[in-house]
């Protein structure tokens, strides 16, 4: 039961992780309808540039820690979003016209480019970074197994789950996320309402950055270690997640998120870790035989 | 009724359109187009299916973009401008097919037509279409794609209505409704440009209604303006008899 209570913790950490990059694959999907396979890379690049901003500040004597922390994830949130605008303006835009797999190599190119740069500009070797949130509380404790959630994992879930509250509402509340969900079901209505497509779907890729950046960050904070592929697994993971919970659906995204960091956790502690992967996807083919749209995706049917 | 108040006539039309081409890849939609539109006037476009109606109403939105001549709008040469911005013009829209959010909510389609718009005006705009179309008040939570082919076609006008509109454009209201229904939106848009001084263009299969409603009308047949004149000549005319009332009304 302890040991269950604990992996239940480590696991949804790990899912919140997911979900965070998951809602950024989910969106972009929702409004282009094509998967962003940049948006992996965008989380890597984002921890490097977490590590990176976090050292700068330290070295510019910026000591005290919470504060410090606060700079790097507004910092590196701002630039990981020039990031995902860039791979809009670079990899989408120019083919939004063109055919639908045009896109597609394009994205895969980005996330080449990203990689290679990361690769070239910080080295192949994986950076390290000391613990910096340490503690923990002890839930309880029984025939000696300690069942406990650090600081970090507190931290994680929290700023995930405010995250996600914050941002379900902007979506369902505000106008800005009716204009993106207008040019989700049809632009070209959107565009007659007045809405400015290109940069709704600009502010899209934005947004997804931003919260793959945060994902990025709590990361590096709770690894210590990253390097130049950990967009690439992560990535496949979150958009297995995204794929899980329905694609293009939000709720879908943060559900699928939890589904697939519990899966992993708990099919490492039970069975064997080598095969965490394989428990993760087997899921998401097992979900989708029987329901092709994912759990919470929505099959369309529509009066025209 | 069918002259427009001569005190807010200005020299220059609200919509003038003057020689515009439209083509979609190689197919020529519209040739050489001379329309316009007055303040404070109901305008009505007639033609046979697949004439270029709709493509002149989008044409005018700037999609597609009309490769040749002019579109001036409330003093402003709009032909090049992209459609979010023609929108903001003052332009609103009801498009061919309704194209009603049908994953929103009927509220948050009207929200939606009031994008442009100050939000303080909303709970007034809101108000004032909800008493033009009461249905759409009970069914405000429901979403769009659930509606009644004639509920979806009012939510298409109330929205655009929300939009506070110098020019509303209407790509043919009445197709799905009954004679009723019908009758109802055009007294509604009647009395809104009677009182509101609301300019309208509308395209019509429904000619019979369409000419007794507008000030003038044009008629359009592969592409081209054939005819124009005062809604009530037109009635009278032989061809416009033969080729669009007869057999309808
Ligand atoms: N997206 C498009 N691509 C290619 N051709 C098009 C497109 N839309 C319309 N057309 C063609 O342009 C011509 C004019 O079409 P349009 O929709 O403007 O006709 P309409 O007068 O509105 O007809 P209806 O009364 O049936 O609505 C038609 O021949 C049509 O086939
Ligand atoms: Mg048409």
């Amino acid at each position: 039961m302890e040991y269950f209570l604990q992996q239940l913790i480590n696991g949804v950490t790990l899912g919140s992780i997911y979900g965070l990059i998951a809602i950024g694959y989910t969106m972009v999907y929702g409004i282009i309808g094509m998967i962003n396979f940049a948006h992996g890379d965008i989380f890597m690049v984002s921890s490097f540039i977490s590590l990176i901003v976090f050292l700068a500040l330290l070295s510019l004597g910026l000591t005290f820690i919470p504060l410090a922390l606060f700079l790097v994830l507004v910092i590196s949130m701002v630039i990981t979003a020039a990031y995902g605008w860039t791979v809009e303006r670079l990899a989408y835009r120019p083919l939004r016209d063109s055919f639908r797999l045009a896109p597609l190599i394009t994205a895969i190119g980005m996330s080449i480019v990203l990689q290679n740069y990361v690769q070239i500009a910080q080295g192949a070797r994986v950076k390290p970074l000391p613990p910096i949130i340490k503690g923990s509380y002890t839930l309880m404790e029984h025939d000696g197994f300690i069942v406990q959630i650090s600081n970090m994992q507190i931290i994680i879930i929290l700023t995930t789950l405010i995250l996600m509250l914050g941002f379900s509402w902007l979506i369902s509340r505000t106008s800005l996320g009716r204009s993106q969900r207008a040019c989700e079901q049809d632009r070209t209505m959107a565009a007659l309402l007045g809405v400015n497509v290109d940069r709704t779907i600009s502010l899209t890729f934005v947004i997804g950055a931003a919260l793959a950046s945060v994902a990025g960050f709590m990361y590096l904070l709770y690894y210590g270690v990253i390097d130049f592929y950990i967009g690439f697994v992560a990535g496949i993971k979150a958009f297995t997640a995204a794929v899980l919970g329905g694609i293009g659906s939000l709720p879908g995204a943060m559900l699928g998120g939890l589904i697939i960091g519990l899966i992993e956790t708990f099919w490492s502690a039970y069975f064997s870790i080598e095969y965490k992967d394989v428990a993760a996807f087997a899921t998401l083919a097992i979900v989708l035989i029987f329901m092709p749209s994912g759990l919470l995706g929505k099959p369309e049917v529509e009066k025209v | 009724m069918s002259q427009p108040n001569p005190l807010l006539e200005t020299p220059e039309p609200l919509l003038e359109i003057k020689g515009v081409n439209s083509f979609y890849g190689k197919i020529q939609a519209l040739r050489t187009v001379d329309l316009s539109v007055h303040r404070g006037e109901i305008v009505t476009l007639i033609g046979a299916n697949g004439a270029g109606k709709s493509t002149l109403m989008m044409t005018i939105c700037g999609k597609p973009p009309c490769r040749d001549g002019t579109i001036r709008f409330d003093g402003r040469d709009i032909h090049a401008l992209p459609m979010h911005e023609i929108m903001r013009l003052g332009i609103a829209q009801s498009p061919e097919g309704r194209r009603i959010f049908g994953r929103m909510s009927v509220l948050e389609n009207l929200q939606l037509g009031a994008f442009l718009t100050d939000p303080h005006h909303f709970e007034e705009d809101l108000e004032r279409v909800l008493q033009l179309f009461p249905v759409l008040k009970e069914r405000s939570g429901q979403r769009g794609g659930t509606l009644s082919g004639g509920e979806q076609q009012m939510l298409a006008i109330a929205r655009a209505l929300m939009g506070r509109p110098k020019l509303l454009l209407l790509d043919e209201p009445s197709l799905g409704l009954a004679p009723l229904i019908v009758k109802q939106i055009f007294s509604i848009l009647k009395e809104l440009n009677r009182t509101q001084n609301l300019t309208v263009f509308l395209v019509e299969q429904n000619a019979w209604h369409a000419l007794h409603l507008a000030h003038r009308a044009y008629v359009m047949v592969n592409g081209r303006i054939t005819l124009s004149g005062k809604g009530s000549e037109l009635l009278e005319k032989e061809e416009v008899r033969a080729a669009y009332l007869e057999g309808g009304q």
